[in-house]
């Protein structure tokens, strides 16, 4: 069989028809779409790519990460750095961002994996490097500590697709490229060996083990791969926001804000982070229009707002939307 | 007949629980050897130090030549020993199938050539028209050779049983012990066995080994093992004869 034919094999037709449509509308958008609804776009698609990396830790191997915002905040810092001081740019920064971000996930899954740190000791791991992250960089000279990393900027009349430096529409096109080849990455993992392994670890690491899987090796290939894959989106998030503070790059609530689309989506699921980035960035950002329509000045709605909606997913959904809506229109994606 | 297993003098102590007590015995290669005895005489904790989940306090499991004593489960596995647990354990997510393809990836790099090898376990053990079915939605019986198939796609030289027919019907009992024969026969594949029910043991067993408190108190011949006085006393119970 073919790369192509392997990788569609078992999917049924009206699922390749939902991705074809998909694919032209997200395709066309920017033609569409005015500038609020692009930037709004833009965010949809960070958090499905993210979304989807962490899903490989979490949905696919069973490890739940509470600090994937210190992979993008690795990514984001080392790759502005690397611009702010040496000129060097994005593409080329990523192959030092990537490896960096990579080895401080292999940190922790070798810390983790080896000593047996395992369930929420894992995640508050997770969370305890990501916290060190902040007040590291808090005091990092060389990325300008708290007072934060600025990238020049200026009115831009072209897109430099090589120095990221350009308008909303460039970083939209690189973010949707992203999310299709994490996508398609995503599936190729999992109806590989690595795929096989990862699920059974999952689902009981003991047995998986009397089955012959060396668990360690595969769980170090999870965290180093989503840690690698959420670099990236990193990298973009530097060079589109221009500005990097520890305490909002390396938040603990970055880390949740990047954990609740797979969950609302579908965890383990292909489409439940594109899903899930969709239904929470989309209602938060009409809610946030409802509400400054009607006069209402409200911080922090929107995070109530994730709150609402984790709670009626967990309540109503527990597998996710995803699942449930595949059901509904017939779609039977099994649970790979 | 050569010997494929040989366990000498292993023990393991549970801070003052002593659950093996020097050990010994060997498993011949193609045979069908089972472990008997009471609750708590130590037949898993022996069957958890052959899969590599326990190191032994002591003594020394020697598998094809090769010392395996503390080697980790996985290692233990890809030597070539598979295992099924007491209480089972498949993963409950995953297909059938896909549950037996993860084992038959062990020896195999492409999925294509695990699933065909999957299939011919599954059909081997009667799940074949199950296949599509997730691992949760199976009742005990079928869970139970689900363990099997997973362990058997992993390509054994030897098969450790624990307890496969706890739980199941005559018949059902019956159908599992004609599958494991017709293993052993056609594919020459070694069975240890630990198991209650002596249906199932006389049926398939050609070596008994009788454990009480860790320690052996009889071993031999089917026959011979359940007519012994220290095995009548201490765990079958004189009803067991008539």
């Amino acid at each position: 069989m073919t790369m192509l034919g392997r990788l569609i094999d078992g999917v049924s037709v009206r699922v390749l028809i939902l991705l074809g449509v998909l694919a032209v509308a997200l395709l066309i958008a920017p033609l569409i779409a005015g500038d609020y609804l692009l930037t709004v776009l833009i965010l949809i698609l960070y958090f499905a790519y993210i979304g989807q990396a962490w899903n490989i830790m979490m949905g696919f191997a069973g490890q739940l990460s509470l600090g994937h915002a210190l992979y993008v905040g690795l990514g984001a810092y080392t790759a502005a750095a690397l611009y702010v001081h040496f000129g060097i740019g994005p593409w080329l920064g990523l192959l030092v961002a990537v490896p960096v971000a990579a080895l401080a996930g292999a940190f922790i899954g070798f810390l983790a994996f080896r000593f047996k740190v395992g369930g929420v000791y894992f995640a508050i791991l997770t969370i305890a490097v990501c916290e060190f992250a902040r007040v590291g960089f808090d005091h990092l000279a060389w990325t300008r500590g708290s007072s934060g990393l600025f990238l020049p900027v200026s009115q831009y009349s072209g897109n430099d697709l090589w120095h990221l430096r350009g308008r909303p529409v460039m970083f939209y096109y690189i973010l949707l490229a992203a999310t299709a080849l994490a996508f398609v990455g995503c599936r190729a993992l999992l109806q590989s060996r690595i795929g096989y392994f990862w699920r059974a670890i999952r689902e009981d690491e003991e047995a998986a083990r009397s089955t012959g899987i060396d668990t360690f090796h595969y769980k170090m290939i999870a965290v180093v791969i989503s840690a690698s894959m959420t670099s990236f989106a990193g990298v973009i998030y530097a060079f589109y926001y221009n500005n990097l503070f520890p305490e909002q790059v390396f938040h603990i609530s970055r880390s949740i804000e990047i954990i609740l689309g797979p969950i609302v989506g579908g965890v383990g699921t292909l489409f439940g982070p594109i899903l899930g980035a969709f239904v929470l960035t989309g209602l938060a950002e009409i809610l946030n229009n409802v509400l400054a329509a009607l006069g209402i000045d409200l911080p922090g709605a929107k995070q109530v707002f994730y709150g609402i909606c984790l709670l009626f997913v967990i309540m109503a959904l527990p597998d996710g939307v995803w699942p449930w809506l595949a059901r509904r229109m017939g779609l039977s994606e099994r649970s790979k | 007949m050569s010997t494929l297993l040989k366990v000498e003098g292993i023990s393991k102590r549970f801070r003052g629980l002593l659950a093996v007590d020097r050990l010994s015995f060997e498993v011949p290669k193609g045979a069908i050897f089972a472990v008997i005895g009471p609750n708590g005489a130590g037949k898993t904790t022996l069957f958890n130090m052959i899969a590599g989940v326990y190191t032994p306090d002591g003594g020394t499991i020697t598998f094809r030549g090769e010392r395996i004593e503390g080697l980790t489960p996985d290692k233990v596995c890809r030597r070539g020993i598979g295992r099924t647990y007491q209480i089972v354990r498949p993963f409950p997510a995953l297909s059938v199938e896909d549950n037996v393809i993860v084992g038959a990836l062990l020896h195999r790099n492409g999925v294509v050539d695990a699933r065909a090898h999957a299939l011919d376990v599954l059909r081997r053990l009667d799940l074949y028209d199950k296949r599509a079915q997730l691992a949760s939605s199976l009742t005990l019986p079928d869970r139970k050779r689900l363990e099997v198939a997973r362990a058997l796609a992993t390509d054994p030289k030897l098969l450790l049983l624990d307890e496969v027919m706890a739980g199941l019907r005559p018949t059902e009992t019956d159908r599992i012990v004609a599958i494991l024969r017709e293993l052993n026969r056609e594919t020459g594949l070694t069975i240890v066995l630990i198991e209650h029910v002596m249906r199932a043991v006389m049926a398939l067993a050609g070596q008994i080994l009788v454990l009480n408190h860790g320690k052996p108190i009889a071993q031999g011949e089917p026959q011979a093992v359940v007519h012994d006085k220290a095995v009548i006393d201490s765990y079958l119970g004189a009803e067991a004869l008539s």
